[in-house]
């Protein structure tokens, strides 16, 4: 059996520097506009994996059509100096046109659109279409034993609608992800 | 068993309970811990190459020569990067590799650290699958999972990515008993309705022909076995493909050798005119089909294969059956020995007389010279002086490679180790190293070309470090023959770049090396040389110069048809066989 080396560390023996001294984990929205370009997502993906970046939600779609313009909204984790890494890692990518913390300007607003199935007889059904009034969700499909909701909002709102879903039955949920553009009569 | 121990001694102990007795590997600052874990045992035994390609090559070759898997180690940054050459290679033949990376601690991980690059997002199109291992409690499942992924399904290239805080980290160690990959289960028993049809089909087949690659050699000794037998009781002829070779006896009386670019007229025109095509581990590359629009235009197509997206990608089929060779070889000829009923015999013979007629034509033969050797010659001399020996064969990528493929009768399988799908010179003598390693008493020869030998010829330096007599036979035709060829028939004999210039003397290579160098330069000479250099046990580099300006016939020229095959002159010009099919073919 092989013996036991001596207790090291990474520091003692390694020509790498140790971590930092740990700093608040926040989570930013970040919207980037892109070249509507083959392999474009995969980039910004690939800059997130290979660099170790956290992604929360993501979403894409082409936003102008004549410009060849997509719209990435991606929501992440890290510490601030992560985070401003990330915002500089992505706008110096060539396909990249402009990375806009959504979080710092601080005047945005976040939505997400989610499908939820909800299967039930009876009382359940009716507590069902009940609380989904109470969301302003929208029935998108029915049967005589299913519902399948529509229900836009901030995450957070989706999150307590499914959560009082799963006791009704619940099937499942297909969510967006979150988008987010900011108020006020200015572009980005 | 469960245990305390480091990450970096978690690897070496996995390594050891997945029965790895040799790892080839190049050291450096992300692996230190690795190296040190392997300094405090003697089962594992690392082979240290000079170059971190040559390190999954050579493993290549190991791999395919004991159809174990094929493990290596090398450092984060370089190291990483300098094996992507030989993943893409191991991806591409379906070679089950392991590959062990070191990388920056965790906390540096994209922040540009001393030596880092993105080795998952690099590897990630060449390999079948990889991890960053970011936590000690993932590594011991992660490390066997490994293992099971390279080897199980289409085999093939492995990485894990280790940073070095994780080698340093302790937890835990197991060995899991089984894999409860949610998304990984690979399907090897074949449908037994497709089967039975298949066999149904089989029987009433007029012109069949089995058209067999390199997932014979891929699902093992007992696919080879099996399919010789049911070659025998149908009594069909029989191609393979470059990676096939072995699988059924280049001896044997059904054998219609090679087929695709490079591949014999019998065999093409065989595959052009069947009514029955019984494709068996082979993935109609580019290589094989030709123009696709023109490929075996008349006939029905059974298809077995493991990998689903293999099935139906180049060429539509009528009978796709998903599983291991093994299995369903099994399965066929036991239906068709169970089953009562008689093969269209009269077909069969007609069949059986138009294959010959084929073969009349000699497509391989050559013009003969008594003043200079001949590559087809120099070929056949070294099957002829080692076929009764243990002999293992390995090549680099050329006019060279395709000659040892047309002109060495393989018997065995697991016996010819050659990059086919991504063509990387250079393969040759690292796979050699590995080969040897895995075979010490065996012949291994690199069947070589002057151009190729020089992308890692530093290999020569491990193999007499580790004392791995290997031969390195070197067609040297002072051309990149291959490269040539094509200019001369495709770009009106523009040598751009295609001569081997200022070429080392490889005797002296050779003999710098601390190994030995030959030269031989006359037919009358080469027996006798050959000879010598079999009784060396040493490496050896056998600079055998040959007749610049030889082509290798057969051809079919890319994206072209069977019909538009260029033959050498010395082919017998049977020309109403050429007129008659010719009129036959689109
Ligand atoms: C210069 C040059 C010229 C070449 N010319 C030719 C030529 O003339 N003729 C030729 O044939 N090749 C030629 N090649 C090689 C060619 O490029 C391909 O590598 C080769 O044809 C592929 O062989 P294959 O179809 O047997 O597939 P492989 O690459 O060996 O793939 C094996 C197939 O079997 C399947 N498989 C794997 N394991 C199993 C299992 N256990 N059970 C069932 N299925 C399994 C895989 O999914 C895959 O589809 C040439 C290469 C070079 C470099
Ligand atoms: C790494 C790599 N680079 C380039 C090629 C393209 N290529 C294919 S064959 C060949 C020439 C090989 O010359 P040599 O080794 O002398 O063999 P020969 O064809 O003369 O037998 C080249 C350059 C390749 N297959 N691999
Ligand atoms: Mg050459």
């Amino acid at each position: 059996m092989m013996s036991t080396s001596p207790s090291t560390t990474s520091s003692s023996t390694s020509h790498y520097p140790s971590a930092h001294v740990a700093q608040a984990i926040e989570t930013h929205t970040l919207a980037v506009i892109v070249d509507n370009e083959p392999g474009v997502l995969a980039r910004v993906i690939g800059l997130f994996s290979g660099r170790g970046y956290n992604i929360e939600s993501l979403t894409v779609s082409e936003t102008e059509h004549q410009k060849h313009l997509s719209r990435i909204t991606v929501v992440t984790r890290g510490t601030p100096m992560v985070i401003e890494q990330i915002k500089n890692q992505l706008d110096r990518m060539v396909p990249v046109h402009r990375v806009v913390d959504m979080t710092v300007t601080g005047r945005s607003i976040e939505r997400e659109l989610a499908m939820v199935k909800v299967r039930g007889k009876g009382d359940h059904r009716v507590e069902a279409l009940r609380l989904a009034d109470a969301f302003r969700a929208r029935v998108i499909d029915a049967t005589v034993e299913s519902f399948v909701f529509e229900i836009t909002g901030a995450a957070e709102k989706i999150d307590q609608f499914v959560a009082l879903m799963l006791p009704l039955g619940l099937v499942e949920v297909s969510r967006t992800g979150i988008v987010a553009i900011a108020r006020g009569p200015e572009g980005m | 068993m469960t245990k305390e121990m480091t990450g970096a001694e978690m690897i070496i102990q996995a390594l050891i309970d997945q029965g790895v007795e040799h790892i080839f590997g190049y050291p450096g600052g992300a692996v230190l811990p690795i190296y040190d874990a392997l300094f405090h045992q003697e089962k594992v035994r690392h082979v240290l190459v000079r170059h971190e390609q040559g390190a999954v090559h050579a493993a290549e070759g190991y791999a395919r020569s004991t159809g174990k898997v094929g493990c290596v180690l090398v450092t984060s940054g370089p190291g990483a990067t300098n094996a992507v050459t030989g993943l893409a290679d191991a991806l591409m033949d379906s070679i089950p590799i392991v590959c062990i990376t070191g990388q920056v601690p965790t906390h540096l991980i994209g922040n540009d650290a001393f030596q880092e690059c993105d080795t998952v997002g690099i590897t990630r199109p060449c390999t079948k699958y990889n991890y960053l291992v970011k936590n000690i409690a993932d590594l011991p499942r992660v490390l066997h999972e490994a293992f099971h992924v390279a080897s199980s399904g289409r085999p093939g290239p492995v990485v894990i990515d280790v940073p070095k805080d994780i080698q340093f980290a302790t937890g835990t160690y197991t060995r899991p008993k089984t894999f409860a990959h949610r998304g990984y289960v690979p399907k090897v028993k074949g449908d037994p309705e497709r089967i039975q049809q298949a066999v149904a089909m089989m029987r009433n087949a007029k012109r069949p022909v089995f058209y067999t690659g390199g997932g014979v050699i891929n699902s093992g000794r007992r696919a080879s076995e099996l399919l010789r037998e049911l070659v025998r009781v149908t009594g069909f002829p029989i191609t393979s493909t470059l990676m096939g070779l072995g699988a059924y006896p280049a001896s044997g009386p059904q054998w219609l050798g090679m087929l695709g670019m490079h591949g014999t007229y019998e065999a093409n025109f065989a595959m052009h005119e069947c009514d029955l095509m019984i494709c068996i581990g082979a993935r109609f590359d580019d290589r094989i089909t030709g123009r696709l629009d023109a490929f075996s235009p008349g006939s029905r197509k059974i298809h077995v294969d493991i990998d689903p997206s293999s099935i139906n990608k180049n060429v539509k089929v009528d009978v796709p059956i998903l599983g291991d060779c093994t299995l369903v070889l099994e399965e066929m000829l036991r239906l068709w020995t169970a089953q009562p009923g008689e093969s269209d015999k009269p077909a069969h013979k007609a069949w059986w007389k138009k294959i010959e007629h084929w073969r009349a034509r000699k497509c391989l033969a050559y013009k003969p010279s008594n003043e200079v050797i001949k590559p087809q010659y120099a070929i056949q001399r070294l099957y002829e002086l080692t076929k009764d020996r243990d002999t293992y064969i390995t090549t680099e990528v050329g006019q060279h490679q395709m000659w040892a493929a047309q002109f060495y009768g393989f018997e065995e399988p697991h016996r010819w180790m050659t990059s086919g799908g991504l063509g990387t010179m250079g393969y040759g003598i690292p796979a050699a190293v590995g080969v040897q390693l895995a075979h010490p008493g065996s012949l291994v020869i690199d069947i070589a070309g002057e151009a190729s030998v020089l992308m890692t010829m530093q290999e020569l330096s491990t193999a007499v470090q580790y004392r791995l007599p290997i031969k390195i036979f070197i067609l040297n035709n002072h051309y990149m023959g291959m490269v040539r060829q094509w200019q001369e028939l495709l770009h009106g004999g523009r040598y751009s770049q295609s001569y081997s210039e200022a070429l080392p003397d490889f005797v002296k290579l050779a003999e710098a090396y601390h190994g030995v160098g030959m030269r031989c330069e006359k037919p009358a000479d080469l027996d006798a040389a050959i000879k010598e250099m079999i009784a060396v046990d040493k490496p050896v580099i056998f600079d055998c110069v040959v007749d610049p300006a030889e082509n290798c016939f057969p051809m079919i020229p890319s994206g072209r048809a069977h019909n538009e095959m260029l033959l050498g002159d010395a082919a017998e010009n049977l020309d109403e066989a050429i007129t008659e099919e010719g009129k036959m073919l689109v």
